[in-house]
């Protein structure tokens, strides 16, 4: 039998539920991962690895070595001629780079080169060799254009993008008025490069067609959203394709949107009467998806000489291609972390001829603290506080820009317990005041916040007749954890052992759900599987003639009064299955919902080269409910080493002449390796929201990131003195200003 | 038509000579553990066993490995049967999203081997061997291999406790 659909709208806060009994114990819990042994062994298919071994041909992308033209045209007769050559897929329809997050289709080139690198046309050939060659052989004549290639001299033409992620302008009160008079004043400007998400896994698809229905296999985050884009790419009815990514080798927003590989592996499907499998040269993935954008921010903060925040304004601008209005909401933060009653907060968004910028890992956060909570550490410095006391002064009591109450926050406990775990107290007092050989040695520390967002979100769990239960949604699992922590919720609502809960996602046949973004994945698809348990949970309840709260279900077992009966028994061979929808609500409206966390950071910077060494690295993190507590800790690991990455390493450089984005590959663009990371501590305060979601959690997988890179270059500034305001804060610029010896 | 010994199963197979050894394993092959994140020998993920050294399948070509014995991941263990080091980076979630990890998992294995035979690093403080192999050997001699999820504090632990297992039940330092 199937019970009726259960759709929730998180319109007020959900008080205790079936999680906080923990009866059966397995919630928090820090579990392997549920797929993790097809990982570590090699047997977890990624997109390109479908249809192994079976009859396929194979693309190779052919893209532009221009950075702005018209194209006059594009010869593909010498690569058709090339052995082994099935097909060349060229003309307006190929994409130009990927598709923007939930936009319902990607740009196409429309006989035009947008940016450096863009794709042109697909090689289809019998072997992947074969293909590379003959990509070789497409004869591209270009009609030159006049290409923009440098944000900084678009500042004029930048305007209000409109509503984002965010509303652009965030203005109360009388900000220049107030900051004119203020008794201090902090005036300084920061900029960040450009960056690449850089997933291990290339952008990857294999398409198969079965007369006019598609089948995509796809590294995608978002399914719902990307099979439409899938569809109108390739011109074929949504209803006509199945996209899976059941394994996805990392994100990090650049698989929110589909890449260029699945609608021209389709389309070359089609065209050469057999499967096509399309992966993407690393070369390719940095020059045909998307980037986050490089960013130019005034800070100015006025305040009493007390240290109280009076005035406070951070504008911004940054950039992004023809037709794409997506701008990095840079000040997202910067709305709701400090108080001050007169408030400016501005984004222009600047067009140039360089490929689309998108969401990379918290699109905002990421590099809007990076200015935000250095000026924060400078400005405490010159009123003469402890910048963990400044930031005190200024906790808001409300949200400042709105007058929202906050969901939850436990900022200043992240401030003490990190300080206390950290030895805080002990930290050089001045800069350039505690050696160690040919280090100089310094502490810094800055605060986080994330925004968190609820999605909509369905699920449906099956309960067996043996007792073992079966969870199925179209959410993905990039490595946050999804299919762990899904396995959990399940398990701890239905009293099952965690073995006896089976976890499907990444099927755009299965449930639609709200995919991995913006660390909304797992209390949103987490949210809709607990409504599905629930559902169930009545069934049972029902036919035991009980309240569904004085049900209790543990180890396969149901126990209602002085009865204990095994579920199989109530099931009675028929197999019952719970649906849940959950949809954002009123409380997203009434109330600041957001993470909250402190980093602690200690560095040695070399006296002789400016190379700087993260030697310490502490997080504290308050996001709600914690759902495993390994999952997270890992995810917070990965966000505190991105954190290390944009303040010491990353930096996507633009070529001013031609657009091209000259570090395209791993040697040349530097994410952190190992030798770059210390060992790192994360810690959890104990919190519930239960206004944030039905799981009372908030988002986790971004927070760790927000702030981290501005503890480092603070902490370089306690040790040696320099202050780097253009980021990353690599060897020449801290080398610059060093003291002697 | 070329032969390749891949763990311990030999393949006749007739390539074409541009056909890289990673290629071979996975479009060939049906080898699909071993992965390519870059094709240029940047970012580790191809990392198999050829004679018992780690290597970047990527940059070498597999008409180059005639009678060559290739271990990759999945001649290590499977789901049901891990090998230790796989069980240990799924004890210790030295991974997230699982692309970077088998070749994680086989350099490990190529570098404890390289360790035990004396062979020193950037970081260690003699060239003469008697180093200890520290979090700092770990770190320097995996950098090889990118993750970007960035497991890499448990990608250290991983390894160690699978070298410490190991040490504690006395077993053989030749083979892995």
């Amino acid at each position: 039998m199937t019970t009726d659909a259960n759709t929730y709208a998180m319109d007020e806060a959900v008080g205790e539920t079936r999680l906080d009994r923990g009866t059966q114990g397995v919630l928090g819990k820090p579990l392997n991962r549920y797929e993790g042994a097809l990982k570590v062994s090699g047997r977890a298919p990624y997109a390109y690895e479908h249809l192994a071994g079976e009859d396929v041909a194979y693309g190779f992308m052919v893209t532009a070595g221009i950075g702005r033209a018209k194209i006059r045209s594009v010869d593909t007769s010498k690569a058709e001629a090339a052995p082994g050559v099935l097909t060349v897929i060229s003309g307006d329809d190929v994409l130009r780079a990927s598709a923007l997050p939930m936009a319902p289709a990607a740009q196409t080139i429309d006989g035009e080169v947008f940016h450096y690198g863009q794709p042109l046309a697909l090689v289809v050939a019998e072997t992947f060799e074969a293909a590379r060659h003959a990509a070789t052989l497409v004869e591209t004549l270009y009609e030159p254009g006049q290409g923009r290639y440098s944000l900084r001299d678009q500042l004029d033409e930048a305007v209000n993008p409109g509503p984002g992620a965010m509303q652009p302008d965030n203005l109360r009160g009388e900000f220049e008025a107030v900051f004119a008079e203020a008794e201090v004043q902090f005036d300084e400007t920061y900029t960040t490069p450009s960056h690449s998400a850089a997933a291990m896994e290339p952008h990857a698809s294999v398409a198969k067609w079965d007369g006019d229905n598609l089948t995509v296999w796809s590294s995608c985050q978002l399914l719902e959203t990307n099979v439409i884009q899938i569809a109108n790419g390739v011109g074929v009815p949504v209803e006509n394709v199945r996209l899976l990514s059941p394994y996805v080798g990392g994100g990090f927003g650049s698989k929110l949107g589909i890449g260029p590989d699945a609608v021209l592996a389709a389309l070359g499907a089609k065209a050469a009467g057999k499967p096509v499998k399309v992966a993407l040269s690393r070369q390719h993935v940095f020059q045909t998806t998307s980037r986050r954008s490089e960013t130019i921010q005034r800070v100015r903060i006025g305040t009493t000489k007390e240290g109280r925040i009076t005035a406070l304004a951070h504008e911004n601008f940054v950039v992004n291609s023809t037709g794409n209005s997506f701008f990095e909401p840079v000040a997202i933060s910067t709305v709701f972390l400090y108080a001050g009653e007169n408030r400016k907060i501005t984004h222009r968004l600047a067009e140039t001829d360089v490929l689309m910028t998108a969401s990379v890992r918290a699109p905002g956060e990421a590099v809007g603290m990076l200015s935000l909570e250095s000026a924060m550490d400078e400005l405490a410095i010159r009123l003469d506080l402890d910048p963990i006391e400044f930031r005190k002064l200024n906790e808001p009591e409300v949200a400042p820009q709105d007058d929202l109450p906050f969901s939850s926050r436990k900022l200043l406990q992240c401030y003490e317990e990190g300080a206390s775990r950290f030895g805080w107290q002990n930290r050089p007092e001045k800069p350039a005041s505690r050696r160690e050989g040919e280090w100089w040695i310094g502490s810094g520390m800055a605060a986080a916040s994330r925004s968190h967002q609820l999605m909509k979100s369905s699920a449906e769990v099956e309960l067996a007749p043996d007792g073992r239960a079966t969870v199925r949604t179209a959410m993905t699992d990039i490595g946050t954890g999804s299919y762990t922590i899904l396995q959990q919720i399940t398990a701890e609502m239905l009293g099952l052992p965690p073995g006896h809960v089976t976890v499907l996602l990444g099927d755009t046949a299965l449930p639609p759900s709200s995919g991995s973004g913006g660390s909304w994945g797992a209390n949103s698809a987490g949210s809709s599987v607990y409504l599905a348990c629930e559902d169930l949970v009545r069934e049972l309840a029902k036919r035991l003639d009980v309240d569904p709260s004085d049900l209790t279900l543990k180890d396969g077992q149901a126990i209602a009064g002085n009865r204990q009966i095994p579920l199989g028994e109530i099931l009675g061979g028929e197999t019952l299955t719970g649906r849940g929808t959950i949809e954002p609500g009123k409380t997203a409206e009434t109330t600041n919902q957001a993470s909250y966390g402190a980093h602690f950071c200690e560095v040695a910077v070399n006296a002789v080269t400016g190379e700087t060494r993260v030697r310490r690295l502490l997080t504290v993190a308050a996001a709600g409910r914690i759902l495993n507590e390994k999952t997270a800790t890992s995810q917070c690991y990965g966000g505190q080493i991105w954190g290390i990455g944009s303040a010491l390493e990353e930096e996507l450089v633009i070529d001013p002449r031609t657009g091209l984005l000259v570090n395209h590959d791993l040697a040349e663009y530097h994410v952190p390796v190992n030798a770059d990371v210390p060992q790192l501590e994360v810690v959890f305060l104990e919190e519930r929201d239960t206004a944030a979601s039905l799981l009372a959690g908030k988002g986790l997988g971004e927070l760790a990131l927000a702030g981290v890179g501005a503890a480092i270059t603070n902490a370089i500034y306690n040790a040696c003195g320099v202050r780097v305001r253009d980021y990353p804060a690599t060897l020449d610029k801290v080398l610059a200003g060093l003291p002697d010896a | 038509m070329i032969t390749l010994t891949v763990n311990d199963t030999v393949h006749e197979l007739d390539l074409d000579p541009r056909t890289s050894l990673l290629d071979a394993l996975r479009d060939h092959l049906a080898l699909t553990g071993t992965k390519k994140g870059c094709d240029h020998g940047q970012c580790g993920a191809c990392t198999v066993l050829v004679n018992g050294r780690r290597i970047n399948s990527c940059l070498t070509l597999a008409i180059m490995h005639e009678g060559d014995a290739v271990t990759t991941i999945e001649g290590l263990g499977t789901p049901e049967a891990l090998h230790p080091m796989q069980a240990s980076f799924l004890d210790h979630d030295g991974f997230q999203c699982g692309y970077c990890t088998p070749g994680q998992i086989v350099s490990a294995l190529g570098m404890l081997d390289e360790f035990r035979a004396g062979w020193p690093s950037h970081v260690s403080e003699s060239l003469d061997g008697g180093t200890e192999l520290s979090d700092e050997e770990i770190s320097e001699r995996m950098s090889g291999n990118i993750c970007r999820c960035s497991a890499y504090p448990n990608i250290v632990h991983a390894i160690r406790a699978a070298r410490d297992e190991r040490a504690d039940k006395g077993e053989s330092e030749e083979r892995t």
